[in-house]
């Protein structure tokens, strides 16, 4: 558990060119430890970027960015992943589609240990597991040898988080994590993020387009529109927020720039 | 078909077998079509070739073989994930240099000859069998050694780093995901690769003493069609991986066996490479699309 902290971030995509894309301008964003956080915002408004500068897929033009007291501006991406869950809007990132349940669980078992010449499999984890998967009802607990290309897109949602939140973190990242799910799906995933959250008391930032998650969900709300955060409520200010009111801004900014 | 005939399709394809597993490993798991052994293939040879001409013990010019590959291996690797240049240059690049390293570790003659002197058929342990049991004794060597390599590779991919280089080839965000650098793991994979294509080189060379500097030649060819021709016929079998791709080599060196038993001029064999591999392509293609209906 740490705090977030992005510090006068400024990003654009392709500079010195006719096509070139400012997205962040002097950005800054600070997220308490424990806050579980939702975004909000069209497209192109800097969410996802924000994501991966956070992440290590993406550097910023110049800015800091801090977890907790760790400076993460310059590390690689594969070392703050050591402290970093993220699950992706597509079920297929966060899990090895030729493995099998049991061998993607393994791997994220060992997260934090080397990758050496054990056997990679051990036997008394097994009940372990089974356990870990019954929490998600998804009757995954009886697929254990089953390759996970061969599950449905639900199901390889909540097994990546299942595999994202297994280790302790220290922020845990949600990218659209339940946009490419069908409303069923999409719900289930979406309480067992809320009971994943509020078990492991983790800080979280949660992007999605869903108006209603964003309102139900998390301490705090951001809005976010070209490089900039329109709305930021926390607490009792953000639970007088009703979906209707978010969509209504939503669509004044998005006929501001002529959408 | 005379024994003469079949110890031959053995022998070669069983030391094929070995360059197979190492393709495996470099196309199958990591997703990479790697060009490199078209260099490091005839890199064992000639190395084996020229130690052993130096009068190193052939047990110890194999193994230095088998490094010399590895190394190979992880400069395609470092090329490619270091700075960042494509998976095919990036073996266009290490086979290139590599004609040259192989023309200076042979003394710059084209083919390395090495009659008469001990290979790892004629020194211990190999020497304590009778020359003939039906077949050479050179068969039963080289069937000792695949099966031992195998075995190995076996172990390996059950270790959790075995896992992980299975993961890196299907999904790198995952193996970054677990706090693992995702480019160190596809060099050493392409390390592995490489080290067995040198090590199939370096027998291959002990069998016929000597070494050709254009025996890399189709290489790549050969293995990838030894191996998607393995997977596709026995892919759904519950034969290891490493199985199947020394039965796809040893299948494929009989069908080429079989065109040159039909009279087919030897002009025509990479010719015939080439349509074995496209034909591979396409009934891998055929039988997925089959599957998929079903």
């Amino acid at each position: 558990m740490s705090s977030v902290r992005l510090e006068h971030i400024h990003k654009s995509f392709q500079p010195r060119t006719v096509s070139e894309t400012v997205v962040f301008k002097d950005f800054n964003l600070e997220i308490e430890d424990g806050t579980f956080v939702s975004v909000v915002g069209s497209n192109g408004s800097g969410k996802t970027t924000m994501l991966n500068m956070i992440c290590g897929n993406v550097d910023p033009d110049s800015g800091k960015i801090f977890l907790g007291d760790t400076d993460l501006t310059h590390l690689p991406a594969y070392k703050r992943t050591a402290r970093i869950g993220r699950v992706f809007q597509d079920p297929a990132k966060g899990t090895c589609a030729s493995l099998t349940v049991l061998e993607n669980l393994a791997l994220a078992d060992n997260k934090g240990q080397p990758y050496g010449f054990r056997r990679s499999i051990d036997e008394k984890r097994m009940d372990v597991y089974r356990h870990q998967l019954q929490r998600l009802h998804m009757g995954l607990e009886d697929k254990l040898h089953v390759p996970v290309g061969h599950l449905s897109g639900g199901q390889r949602q909540a097994l990546a988080l299942l595999i994202a939140t297994k280790s302790p973190l220290d922020l845990l990242v949600l990218d659209e994590h339940t946009a490419a799910l069908d409303p069923k799906s999409a719900e289930t995933v979406m309480k067992l993020t809320e009971e994943i959250v509020r078990k492991e008391q983790v800080t979280t930032i949660m992007v999605t387009h869903n108006l209603r998650f964003a309102a139900e969900y998390g301490d705090r709300l951001v809005m976010m529109h070209e490089g900039k955060s329109v709305i930021d409520s926390l607490g009792h200010d953000k639970s007088s927020y009703k979906v209707s009111d978010l969509l209504d801004t939503f669509n004044r900014i998005s006929i501001e720039c002529g959408n | 078909m005379n024994l003469g005939i079949l110890e031959t399709i053995l022998r070669e394809g069983f030391i094929y077998g070995i360059l197979a597993m190492g393709v495996y490993i470099t196309y199958k798991i990591l997703d990479f079509p790697d060009l490199s052994v078209e260099g490091t293939f005839p890199l064992g040879a000639c190395l084996c070739a020229s130690l052993i001409a130096a009068g190193v013990p052939a047990w110890i010019a194999l193994l230095c073989s088998l490094c010399a590959g590895a190394i190979a291996g992880m400069i395609t690797g470092l090329l490619h994930v270091r700075l960042k240049i494509s998976d095919l240059l990036s073996g266009i690049l290490v086979m290139t240099a590599l004609w040259s390293v192989n023309l200076i570790v042979t003394g710059g003659t084209a083919i390395k000859q090495f009659f008469g002197l001990p290979t790892i058929f004629t020194s211990l342990p190999a020497s304590l069998l009778p020359e003939r049991m039906g077949f050479s004794r050179k068969l039963y060597v080289i069937i000792v050694l695949v099966l031992l390599i195998k075995l190995v590779l076996d172990w390996f991919l059950q270790t959790k780093l075995g896992l992980i280089l299975r993961a890196e080839g299907d999904n790198d965000s995952f193996v970054t995901g677990l706090g693992v650098d995702s480019g160190k793991i596809r060099i050493f994979g392409l390390s592995i690769g490489n080290a067995l294509a040198a090590l199939s080189g370096g027998i291959l060379a002990q069998v016929s003493e000597n070494a050709d500097i254009n025996m890399g030649k189709g290489i790549v060819v050969l293995a990838l069609a030894s191996v998607i021709l393995g997977s596709t016929l026995l892919g759904k079998t519950k034969l290891k991986p490493t199985t199947i791709a020394v039965a796809g080599a040893l299948l494929y060196k009989l069908c080429l066996q079989v065109a040159l038993l039909l009279k087919l001029p030897s002009n025509y064999l990479k010719l015939l490479m080439a349509v074995l591999l496209t034909g591979a392509i396409l009934l891998d293609r055929v039988k997925s699309r089959k599957e998929a209906r079903s």
